[in-house]
Formats: C-alpha cells, structure tokens, sequence
C-alpha cells in the first residue's frame, strides 16, 4: 500500500491516523505485538523520528504501551478501542448529517438515505 | 561527551574578493536527525557544505565535528555528496566500490553492492555509458555505504525523474542509522521536506530560521514549501 501524506499538516499526525485506523479496525489486535519504529517507518516511508513521535502520543493517549525489553504492544484494554471507535463513528455521523444539511434535508429524510443504500 | 553537538556552525564568515557569500551563520546539528539546508540558488547553500567539507576556508568564525575543528578526523566521520560529480567515468562500477574501498576504511562494500543491487544498476558497467539519473543513484550509494557520523547531501535529487526521487529519499531513509545525522541542500523543497526533522532556511547568506518541521508546519498551518515560497516571494 502507498501511503500519502499532506505536507501542509504536520506528519506525526497525519500518521497518528492511519495508526488509530489499524487499531479500530483491528489491523493490530488488542494485547498484539506492534512492529518496531523501523519498520513502520519503512512501511510508511517516514522518517523514524516522525514515527517515534506519533506512537510516542499513542502511547500517552494508552492506546499502546511498551514493554521495557520486548517492544510495543497494543493496549490489553478492549474498551478503550471500543470508546477509539465510537468517537470516530460519531464523527463520521455528525459530518454526514451536516452535509445533508447544508443541502436541505432533515436528520429524517437522511436516515432515509442511509437506509437506501447498500453498505 | 554526552550533551555534543554532532555538527556546530559558530560566528562563520566567508568573502570572495570582499563580497560575503555568508554572514555570521550559527547553527547546530545533533545526532539522529535529517536536516534539510534549504534556499533559493546563490543564498549559499554549496559555500557553507564546502566549508563544512574543508574544501574552502572561513574568512572567520568557527565549524566543530564532534567538539574537533575541521580537519582529517572530521573528514574521517562526514560523508560527503558533491553537486558535481568527481567520478572518473571510464570506471566501471565495481572499480569504484574498489576505490572508495582504498580510500575510506568505513566503507560498507557489501551494503553498496546490496543497494546497487536493489537499485537495479548493473556493477559492471561504465559510469560513462550511465544515464545520468544512474551515475547519481550511483553516486549517493556510495555516499550512504560508508558508516558516517553525518552524510551531507549537496542537492541530491538535482536531475532525477520523480520516481527516482523517490527512490533516493527512500535510500536515504532507510540507511540513515539512529546516531547519524544527514544535512540535505535543496531548493526543491515539496520533494523533500516529508523526511526531514528539522529545516534551515538560509538567504543571501545568512541564517533566517531553523526550526523543527512538524512545528513549524503547525505553527503556520501550511507545507514548509509554502512558508518557504511566501518567506521570500518579494524578496530579491
């Protein structure tokens, strides 16, 4: 996979991202062994400082932890990926509903929408 | 020893013939970071990499490689790529692993030939009978294969496609080890600046601003060829 990245926003975050991504969706498992800063920064194509820097706030946010002499893991803890992927799915609904907005259509006709197509 | 700066620029001046090229330049570079040298053509850029390099001397003012002043102990430690290439280009490639072999005791010849390897260039050919995209992928492996405290890269991506652009920085990743610092001279700065830690900005000789790329990306709320580009845009 290429990834890509917007130079106008700083790339530790733009990578916090595409980590938090992994974990809701379950790239990485809860209680899993995560690949060393090298290597995601191969994998990404960034520069291993920029890596360290955003699972360094993964890890201040206890989504990850590290084991002294093991490496990185993800959390052991499911409900905080749970409550990960709850905030993103809000943020997807209320940008959703506010388009619709914008072009007129109630919470109800949108829903309708929704309903309409095939996931 | 703990708290040294890999690379330090103090109260540097350089004149040709009474005209500064550079004006009281101060900046640091410790270990472990990717450093881009950024400026338009003519702010310098060249003039301050030789200095570093020991090819020209300070008119004044002070450079420091691992506390030592410039000399073989600095050149021992610096990797150096050129803008020009200096190569004798009736050698083949595996004549040239040879002689940066003789000529450097750091030299990873296994590693070159790995990443020439990689690279898809062929050993045994003539550096003469090279693209020119293929002579600087040639060149910058050589620069990378040898273990060096600091690799400093004189615009390094100057005739090459984008896709070997690409290639490069991603040589340039991937070889760069934690302890090792790399300074990277370009103007072609949306290219380069997804790699870099921190960036040097330098017009008309003189310092404008170092700062660390994420922050100042941040900071402004814009790509660090914007800032660049509006930084100097009247300015002439």
């Amino acid at each position: 996979m290429e990834f890509t990245f917007d130079n106008n926003i700083p790339i530790y975050i733009q990578l916090l991202e595409y980590m938090k991504i992994y974990l809701i969706s379950g790239v990485f498992k809860c209680g899993e062994k995560l690949p060393s800063v090298r290597e995601f920064a191969n994998t990404f194509k960034v520069n291993p400082n920029t890596m360290q820097k955003a699972l360094a706030e993964l890890e201040s946010m206890n989504l990850i932890y590290t084991e002294r002499t093991n490496g990185k893991f993800v959390t052991k803890d499911e409900k905080i990926i749970e409550k990960l992927k709850d905030e993103y799915a809000i943020t997807l609904a209320k940008s959703y509903f506010q388009g619709m907005k914008r072009i007129g259509l109630s919470k109800a006709d949108s829903i309708k929408y929704l309903e309409g197509i095939d996931g | 020893m703990d708290n040294m700066e890999l690379l330090e620029v103090k109260n540097l001046n350089k004149s040709f013939d009474n005209k500064e090229i550079l004006k009281d330049i101060n900046f640091s570079i410790s270990g472990g970071k990717i450093v881009g040298l950024l400026g338009k053509n003519g702010a310098g850029k060249t003039t301050l990499i030789k200095l570093i390099n020991d090819l020209l001397t300070p008119t004044s003012g002070e450079i420091l490689v691992n506390g030592n002043k410039i000399g073989v102990e600095s050149k021992r430690v610096i990797s150096y790529l050129p803008e020009k290439t200096y190569l004798n280009k009736q050698m083949k490639v595996s004549e040239v692993i040879n002689y940066f072999k003789d000529f450097y005791e750091n030299f990873d010849s296994d590693k070159a030939q790995k990443l020439l390897k990689d690279l898809d260039l062929d050993i045994n050919q003539h550096l003469s009978k090279m693209s020119k995209g293929m002579q600087e992928k040639v060149q910058l492996v050589l620069v990378m294969s040898r273990n060096a405290d600091l690799y400093i890269l004189d615009e390094p991506l100057g005739g090459v496609d984008p896709a070997t652009r690409d290639y490069i920085l991603d040589t340039i990743l991937s070889n760069f080890n934690e302890n090792a610092s790399v300074l990277i001279s370009t103007h072609l700065i949306s290219d380069i600046e997804r790699i870099l830690d921190e960036v040097i900005f330098i017009d008309k000789g003189k310092i404008v601003l170092q700062s660390d790329a994420d922050k100042l990306r941040n900071k402004e709320k814009s790509s660090i060829d914007e800032i660049f580009r509006r930084m100097f845009k009247n300015v002439n």
